[in-house]
């Protein structure tokens, strides 16, 4: 393997409902397509050299999805960024690509900020029940894991919480009618095992305040990365990879989120 | 008039449901035209599950016909599960594309593909969701025509009540031809209406229309005669039939999907038709005759086709593909050509032939060494002899000795159960079968690692094959043969366990075998089996025998007459007046000479026996050699 590159990707609009399995199939599909010199393990079946990291569940959308890639030559990092883009169908969009320098991608993923769009619900409740779920010091819920029914405590992993008022239906989730108007929260949440997902905090709104949406929440991972220890959001994974000798300075995901 | 995207009121409902990414569409490769800017509409249906219908040739195909026509668009719907059917129903959302999620009922045609009668429950679910009438008497004039292709619509009778119209055979021109009659008939301002159009369709004699034939009985329930109801409809509708495949090299741009599907490969048909002449098998006696793809057209498909779906396996389809007669060039040729480059090339259908384990040594040198698969069908040379799949158990034996001494470990046959003229004996002699494979494979390897799986189904006469007058063998026969063979297999101490053992119960090839021989009168059993919740009958978790039995009694439809009843010579069948170009005095002495155990030799390789569908449909045997090579790719 001569280099390892490391991909952020969008999952947007329709292509939110693929799961995790259907876009390794699509990126592997890509690879080929864009003629990627795409290394293979050694073996009997031997896979194309591709690994993802803190994939966003089925029916979330994402601006900030992370692979690594290892190819048999040196490849441009931003002709790979524009081959695999174009190779992918529209909606999963290839935005960044460096080569990968020291250290493990998945280990600088701490934490995501989520936005979560709620069409119909009541902006007033909302603040309410995000007040009493911060002022608590444990929030348990329920989800059923792979392993069973799990109980854990979807408050401590909250860093951030706060509602904002927008539009409903965004390019990134789906074709709704944009226009009217609706809440929004907005959270950074740090990947803990079991993980706290958008809809766990959802549930803990529900039981500290009663507070349920009338129809599913639109949600998209808006940036993951390194925990900025100032200012308490999650900085460009890649910037190590840019430039070894800097820290977790907010870089690129500044940038992307102040576009969306 | 344009047509709003129904996408904004199906997408609130995905998050409930299982897979939501089936019914988002944006497929690598599909296709989303102006609507206004189309003169001709089509919504093209593979009645059954996303994952099964979106890897279908003929709807690929016919999608990318359609699409590359100018004042033309197709788009694709499939069969929706129950969960998402219930909350669709709940929501007042109507049978939507995936392509653009508009809504089926305003297209000018449904066209479903049929290729397996397992589908007609999961049509009238699609024709009551779009809002459509389930019968045909009941549409209006701004119902799109619900017409059906593919192999089941061979007899199409038991859903001519469902149906507008038919077609039989190649769907490549005829497609295109009724595209052409549908955009003259609406520049004109529609002349007589819905059946001023079905009239413009009939009366070319390529497309069948159900209302225009009337059907009547005998006081015993026998049919006396099907015949036109109204002037300028032919007495017979017949078959299509695309005479240089080269001409047609569809697929060009596979559709890529999201979604995992039954079939994760880019497949390419490298001929049509087959002259083998098993008699139990309705593709090989409805698609002849023989039209081979040319090896220079099959490497550049290959090619374009890798090329535009990023897929890394190819199959080369047909239905019995290692008898293509340059199939040695082909596969040797694309092995050369995909030389390490992880992609892998599988030949689905073969034949039980020593030349076939060549080819799968070439076929795998890319990929993985798993299993082959063989057909012998029958398990003694008796049986064998009446299907007329001339295989003796010596070419069996040499054949697998082969292979297992070439290392593969492997080996799969497939049998069935419920021939005409079957006994327990035949049966059981699959069990010998299997047991001398194993022990062949044993002393050809000096190991005893080897394996051998039989998969067994159950035999369904089809129409328009000599076995259409057999009577099915009942259900609970096939399942006692089906336990004697289990227990021949089980209790052999020396081999049982080296052998595994797949069957289905003899059941729903009952229900099949209705379907596929049925008349109009079975139309009401599948309407009421689909009103009492019968979906996805080709599934066995969704399928209810009971159901089917239950709602046969209610509505007076006697399934042992339909299915296990013998019928004399002279039976006027239901599809007689679908001509698949066969001669039925031809299909008659085949099926005699099946009693009489006489073998009948492939056409391509002897002279002419007269099936009849050459000189009717004025086709020919097209066949190779051509000569040529694959030369190696080029790598710009």
């Amino acid at each position: 393997m001569a280099q390892r590159l490391r991909v952020r990707y969008a999952k947007r609009g329709r292509l939110r409902f693929t799961s995790h399995r259907d876009i390794s199939r699509a990126v592997e599909r890509a690879v080929r397509r864009a003629g990627i010199p795409v290394a293979f393990s050694a073996g009997f079946t031997p896979h194309p050299k591709i690994s993802y990291a803190g994939a966003a569940p089925t029916g979330v959308a994402s601006e900030a999805e992370y692979l690594e890639i290892g190819v048999t030559r040196p490849c441009d990092p931003e002709g790979l960024r524009a081959g695999l883009d174009a190779s992918l169908p529209p909606g999963l969009d290839v935005l960044d690509v460096v080569e990968a320098r020291a250290g493990s991608l998945a280990d600088r993923l701490e934490g995501s900020d989520w936005e979560l769009r709620l069409p119909g619900a009541d902006a007033g409740l909302a603040t309410v029940a995000v007040e009493k779920f911060l002022a608590a010091d444990l929030v348990e819920v329920e989800r059923l894991t792979k392993k069973g029914m799990r109980r854990f405590d979807a408050r401590g992993a909250v860093l951030s919480l706060a509602v904002l008022e927008g539009t409903e239906g965004t390019e990134r989730t789906a074709g709704q009618t944009p226009g009217r108007s609706c809440v929004i929260l907005r959270m950074v949440v740090r990947h803990a095992t079991p993980a706290v997902r958008p809809d766990d905090v959802l549930t803990g709104l529900r039981l500290v305040a009663d507070f349920a949406p009338p129809s599913p929440p639109e949600v998209t991972r808006l940036a993951q990365g390194p925990l900025d220890a100032s200012t308490g959001e999650p900085a460009d994974p890649f910037d190590l990879d840019r430039d070894p000798t800097r820290g977790g300075e907010p870089g690129l995901t500044e940038r992307v989120v102040g576009d969306l | 008039m344009s047509v709003e995207s129904l996408f904004p009121r199906l997408e609130p409902l995905l998050p409930k449901v299982q897979k939501p990414i089936q019914y988002v569409g944006g497929e690598l490769n599909s296709t989303v035209k102006d609507w206004d800017d189309a003169q001709v509409r089509w919504a093209l249906m593979y009645p059954d599950a996303y994952e099964v219908g979106l890897p279908n040739q003929g709807v690929q195909i016919l999608y990318e016909i359609l699409n590359e026509l100018p004042e033309t668009l197709a788009e694709r719907t499939y069969a929706v599960w129950p969960d998402l059917e219930a909350l669709m129903r709940s929501e007042g959302v109507p049978q939507f594309t995936v392509d653009a999620h508009r809504p089926v009922r305003a297209f000018d045609v449904l066209g479903l593909s049929f290729s397996t009668e397992l589908g007609y429950t999961n049509m009238l679910t699609a024709l009551d969701l779009a809002g459509i009438p389930l019968r045909a008497a009941d549409r209006g004039e701004d119902d799109p025509i619900v017409l059906a292709g593919g192999h089941a619509a061979f007899n199409p009778e038991p859903i001519a009540d469902f149906l507008d119209a038919a077609v039989l055979g190649d769907g490549e021109q005829i497609a295109i031809a009724i595209t052409e009659v549908i955009r003259e008939w609406k520049a004109e301002g529609r002349p007589g209406g819905r059946d001023g159009l079905l009239m413009r369709l009939a009366e070319s004699g390529g497309v069948y229309v159900p209302k225009f034939y009337d059907v009547e009985y005998h006081p015993d329930g026998r049919i006396r005669r099907v015949a036109p109801n109204r002037p300028g409809v032919p007495w017979r509708v017949h078959k299509h039939t695309v005479m240089d495949l080269d001409e047609w090299p569809y697929p060009k741009k596979p559709l890529v999907p999201l979604a995992e599907t039954v079939h994760e490969r880019f497949s390419v048909e490298i001929f049509r038709g087959c002259t083998r002449g098993c008699r139990f098998c309705q593709a090989g006696m409805i698609t002849r005759p023989v039209r081979e793809r040319s090896i220079e057209t099959i490497g550049d498909m290959v090619e374009a086709g890798l090329r535009e779906s990023g897929f890394n396996e190819v199959g080369l389809l047909s239905l019995s593909s290692a008898d293509h007669s340059e199939i040695g060039e082909v596969a040797k040729g694309l092995a050369d050509r995909y030389d390490g480059t992880q992609t892998g090339l599988s030949l689905p259908s073969t034949r039980v032939d020593a030349f076939n384990i060549d080819l799968a040594n070439e076929f795998s040198r890319n990929g993985r060494r798993s299993g082959l698969t063989f057909a012998p069908e029958g398990g003694s040379e008796r049986m064998r002899k009446v299907i007329n799949k001339m295989v003796s158990e010596e070419d069996l034996i040499r054949t697998v000795t082969t292979a297992y001494g070439q290392g593969w470990r492997q080996v799969k046959l497939y049998f069935m159960c419920g021939l005409p003229t079957e006994t327990d004996e035949d049966v059981l002699g699959i069990a010998d079968l299997a047991k001398k494979v194993i022990k062949a494979g044993r002393e050809a390897t000096g190991s005893r690692d080897i394996r051998c799986t039989v998969s067994i189904g159950g035999f369904v006469p089809k129409p328009h094959t000599p076995f259409q007058w057999a009577a099915q063998c009942e259900a609970d026969v096939v399942d006692r043969r089906l336990s004697a063979l289990k227990a021949a297999l089980r209790g052999d101490k020396e081999y049982g366990k080296a052998i595994g053992y797949r069957y289905h119960d003899g059941k729903p090839s009952i229900v099949e075998g209705l379907l596929s021989r049925g008349d109009r009168r079975v139309g009401e059993v599948i309407r009421a089996v689909w009103a009492a919740g019968g979906r996805f009958d080709g599934w066995s978790e969704h399928f209810s025998y009971e159901r089917w039995m239950r709602c046969a009694a209610e509505t007076g439809i006697d399934i042992d007459w339909y299915t296990v009843r013998e019928r004399e010579e002279n039976e006027v069948l239901p599809w007689d007046h679908l001509d698949a170009g066969l001669d039925r005095e031809w299909l008659w002495q085949d099926w005699q000479d099946a009693l009489g155990e006489g073998e009948v030799e492939d056409c391509r390789w002897t002279p002419c026996y007269d099936c009849g569908v050459c000189p009717t449909m004025g086709t020919e045997i097209q066949i190779g050699p051509t000569g040529k090579k694959l030369l190696p790719l080029t790598v710009l």
